[in-house]
């Protein structure tokens, strides 16, 4: 890959310096201690050297620094990982772990700062380069994580580290599949269908009343930031304890989103547009179907957006104050007083993982269907 | 909005308010009914007459759905009549809740700040951090409110800290996402003068991408302050907390006093609204004394 | 063998603002028949777009008598008696070129056969052919003008109302349109109504020139072009040519005189 590379800034540079410090304060301390750690010996080798080669390669070629510092960091991740898996036979973790931990991170963030200094035309590549640099972020966050848990030797009623939680999740399946059933399946998805088709029809209901709308927007845009949640325990008496409370909670938080995007979405089309309709003589309907609703379509997705999030929230808030013995707000205020702390994380990466996964589904039926728009064809650049 | 279009709103907005108390009120008879009616039936007492059902429905102890009239009744007798050290006074749970709101808010408005300024300024934390930024808030965050307070609670962090983070958590994002965008507002022309003048990066910061971020900030807040109110108020619900509004939604849930649930929601929404005008007036003459005219 | 197809007597509209009326047209005759390139000329606030919306009854005169195809203006649209083409070439950005063009029969109710028929047709007379499926945001500014025109051809109507249709674009593009537009008009003998603030364009175009003043809004003069028909832009350097450019500038001079100090 030829690339006019950029040579790195005063802060790169002092990335590559303190790894190779740490590297060597490192194994300065495990020489104190007669090399009693073979492991951490060749981790602190290993960090000298991808610190001084990925140095010497950035000032030539940015792609090849970054895969080296890339690999190398980690190489020596998995070594520590290796090292603490073995812990007990160890001993405790020394400061030599701990500068190893900081100087392999230190690494990674050098690799990341040379993967964006990669100049390229190639879409692929670029699109690579747009997940695994955050990817990079995403993986040392949780091996942070796991030195800090593992390491520190923090309580798991505190803080379980991620591969705790991994284990947890993975023998928690059935359960947690029951809580995804009744909380994002029958609440979450009903309430949101219900909520944002409501929204919809009420805001294509007022369009021809410039008087209600005038004033149901303000209202409605005070409304969308009010604490709605708060309806919960009043949907919980009226509906009963099953997912019909949940669903309701939803419906209401997120009907006013879509309401105001929507209304706000129909009166997008410009001056133009509607005295072209016009000169063909096209009814209200056409006008609709034809113009405004296409227009519309980046205010009503950004609603849909909005109340993903907001759904989830709200089906699970409203579990706090009664439901059946199963969901996913239920397990996590139960399992909280039951001091399961793994469990209560597993139930948050499901959580998270169909947030972002709902999220991504509409983000992405989003772009399918409005392409056309300039923020969409900037994105996609 | 413009106050031209505030003046035409006035009226409409006026009768969609009226509509709903109306709405709520018949609302409130038509769910309460039932309950009367048995009421009535027990007590042996037939023909009652309908103006003195409907006064009877919308005066229960414990209805379904409280009437208007009755929320703001008790809403005046629980914060004009009683002391504000009483933990019966509204503006006590308020005053709780709201500092624990305003603490999360200042912490997230800060951390959303410094977040943007180091994203607009360094490319690998803009690519690395800003796609998990986004994600962070596709995760129900509220659903780890009780995870973030127990784990404070036992490294010894009590009280008003906790719920904080869980409004920092929730406020920091729009600032973060207003800030970038406001802090890479000023257009090439703008930017291309600065560098005409060899302009440090400081100095350009200072001169030209701050202030034209401000009316971007300002919209930002005004989500982030709403949002942590919602914070607040939902960390107190799954601690067990005494005080605070969420920690009166919930005591109201568990002994069926709905009066109590409608008029905490009330409180919490005059604070929420209250305090987003308040952020909307400060925007206004912050952006009008720069000459910042635009929303 | 000439007819009215549009019929303007004592047309007048006034806005009322804040500040108080506005006489946007006042006491305006005009009357073009059929196969005539009129241009609307004046300087800003003269009422030339405003006197083009009402002709296609988008603004409502409030006094006088205006008749399109010999009736109202109203009748006229509804009857999709004419098509307008807007300084923005306003195409749809989630529609193809094709479906841009086709847009308007949809609206008429017109079969698929007929409508792709005509979508053809109307983009070979544009010269866009092979650019059907392509997307407006990826055409160039020039080639999206077209396509609007194409748009406004494809109702088929006698009648072209045309607001400015060039003035977004840059000269070398607007001279080639402009050869394009009279290309066009040659072959169809369509009536042609056309707002500018372009002299030369103007007098390159018409076959008449109807010069226009602010403040407040009337018209001037009226410019008959003795031009022949077929032109090519080298007609430009010819005396007869300056002689009428000319015309046109007085009109307009004379029709600004009182304002020197404002403007």
């Amino acid at each position: 890959m030829l690339d006019s590379t950029v040579a790195p800034k005063a802060l790169e540079r002092f990335l590559y310096l303190s790894a190779l410090c740490f590297g060597v304060l490192a194994l300065g301390l495990l020489l104190l201690q007669f090399f009693g750690k073979p492991l951490l010996v060749s981790t602190s080798l290993l960090v000298i050297v991808a610190a001084i080669v990925g140095y010497k390669l950035s000032f030539h070629n940015s792609a090849m620094a970054a895969v080296w510092l890339l690999a190398t960091s980690s190489l020596a991740a998995a070594f520590l990982l290796l090292f603490l898996s073995d812990i007990e036979s160890q001993g405790a973790v020394g400061f030599a772990f701990w500068f190893l931990v900081i100087a392999s991170w230190v690494l990674a963030w050098a690799s990341v700062s040379r993967f964006t200094e990669i100049n390229t035309l190639s879409r692929g590549v670029n699109a690579a380069l747009s997940i695994l640099i955050p990817l990079i972020f995403g993986v040392w966050l949780l091996l942070l994580w796991e030195f800090v848990t593992k390491g520190h030797d923090v309580p798991k009623v505190l803080l379980p580290a991620p591969s705790d939680i991994a284990d947890r999740f993975m023998h928690s399946i059935p359960t947690l599949w029951a809580d995804f059933k009744q909380t994002f399946i029958k609440s979450v998805l009903t309430g949101y269908i219900m909520g944002c088709s409501a929204g919809f029809l009420v805001a294509i209901l007022i369009d021809r009343s410039p008087f209600l709308k005038a004033g149901l927007l303000p209202v409605g845009n005070l409304v969308a930031a009010l604490p709605i949640v708060g309806v919960a325990p009043i949907m919980v008496m009226w509906f009963g304890f099953d997912w019909q409370s949940k669903a309701a909670v939803v419906v209401v938080m997120t009907f006013f989103p879509m309401l105001v995007n929507t209304v706000a979405g129909l009166s997008a089309a410009s001056r133009i547009q509607l005295d072209l309709m016009n000169t063909y003589a096209a009814n209200y309907w056409q006008t609709l179907f034809k113009l405004r609703l296409p227009e519309a379509l980046p205010f009503i997705f950004n609603a849909l957006k909005i109340n993903s999030t907001l759904a989830l929230i709200g089906a699970i808030v409203a579990e706090f104050f009664g439901t059946p013995i199963v969901g996913m707000g239920f397990r996590i205020s139960t399992e909280v007083g039951k001091m399961n702390v793994d469990l209560v994380w597993a139930e948050i990466a499901v959580a998270a993982l169909a947030g972002s996964l709902f999220y991504g589904l509409i983000a992405l039926l989003e772009r399918l269907v409005t392409f056309w728009h300039p923020s969409m064809r900037a994105a996609a650049r | 909005m413009s106050d031209t279009g505030f003046k035409n709103s006035i009226l409409p907005v006026t009768a969609v308010c009226l509509a709903i108390l109306l709405i709520w009120s018949i609302a409130s008879v038509w769910l309460n009914t039932p309950w009367q009616k048995d009421v009535f039936k027990r007590a042996g007492a037939e023909n009652v007459g309908a103006v003195e059902f409907v006064k009877a429905t919308m005066a229960q102890e414990r209805p379904k759905l409280p009437s208007p009239q009755q929320v703001a009744v008790e809403v005046y007798n629980t914060t004009v009549k009683k002391k504000v050290t009483s933990k019966r006074s509204l503006i006590y749970h308020s005053k709780i809740t709201l500092s624990s709101a305003l603490l999360g808010f200042a912490m997230g408005t800060l951390l959303g700040i410094v977040l943007s300024v180091a994203i607009v300024y360094n490319r690998a934390l803009r690519k690395s951090l800003m796609p998990w930024i986004i994600t962070s808030q596709t995760i129900p965050i509220l659903a780890i409110a009780p995870m973030i307070i127990l784990v404070l609670n036992s490294v010894g962090v009590q009280g008003l800290v906790p719920k904080a983070f869980i409004s920092m958590y929730l406020s920091f994002f729009p600032i973060v996402v207003g800030m970038v965008k406001g802090l890479n507002s000023p257009d090439i022309g703008h930017m291309d003068l600065m560098r005409t003048y060899s302009a440090t990066n400081w100095q350009s910061f200072w001169k030209l991408r701050l202030p034209s971020s401000l009316p971007y900030l300002f919209t930002s807040m005004k989500i982030a302050i709403a949002i942590s109110i919602v914070g607040a108020v939902v960390a107190e619900l799954p601690t067990g907390a005494v005080a605070g509004l969420g920690a009166r939604l919930l005591a109201g849930s568990y002994y069926g006093q709905t009066i109590q649930i409608w008029s905490a929601l009330v409180m919490a929404s005059i604070l929420a609204g209250g305090l987003v005008w308040i952020v909307d007036i400060i925007g206004r003459l912050v952006t009008k004394r720069m000459g910042l005219n635009h929303a | 063998m000439s007819e009215s197809v549009i019929q303007v007597d004592k047309l007048s509209l006034t806005f009322q603002t804040n500040d108080g009326p506005v006489h946007a047209l006042s006491d305006i005759d005009l009357d073009i028949q059929q196969g005539d390139f009129v241009s609307l000329i004046g300087p800003s606030g003269c009422g030339k777009t405003t006197l083009l919306r009402v002709i296609a009854d988008l603004e409502k005169a409030t006094g006088g008598n205006i008749t399109v195809n010999g009736v109202s203006p109203e009748a006229a649209r509804q009857a999709r008696g004419y098509g307008y083409v807007f300084q923005a070439a306003g195409l749809y950005p989630w529609r193809t070129i094709a479906k841009n063009v086709s847009l308007p029969l949809e609206i008429m109710g017109l079969d698929s056969a007929t409508r792709k028929e005509r979508v053809a047709r109307n983009l070979a007379l544009v010269n866009l052919e092979g650019f059907e499926k392509k997307y407006p945001w990826q055409l160039s500014g020039g080639m999206q003008q077209r396509a609007s025109i194409a748009r406004a051809l494809a109702v088929e109507p006698d009648l072209l109302l045309m607001d400015e249709p060039f003035g977004a674009l840059d000269e070398i593009v607007r001279d080639h349109l402009n050869e394009q537009l009279l290309a066009l008009w040659a072959k169809t003998n369509k009536t042609v109504v056309f707002v500018t603030h372009s002299i030369p364009e103007a007098v390159y175009l018409s076959s008449h020139i109807v010069v226009m003043s602010p403040r407040p809004g009337r018209i001037q003069d009226i410019v008959v072009s003795d031009l022949p028909r077929e032109r090519t832009l080298d007609i430009r350097e010819t005396p007869e040519f300056l002689r009428i450019a000319n015309r046109v500038r007085e009109g307009l001079r004379a029709g600004h005189s009182y304002d020197d100090v404002e403007s």
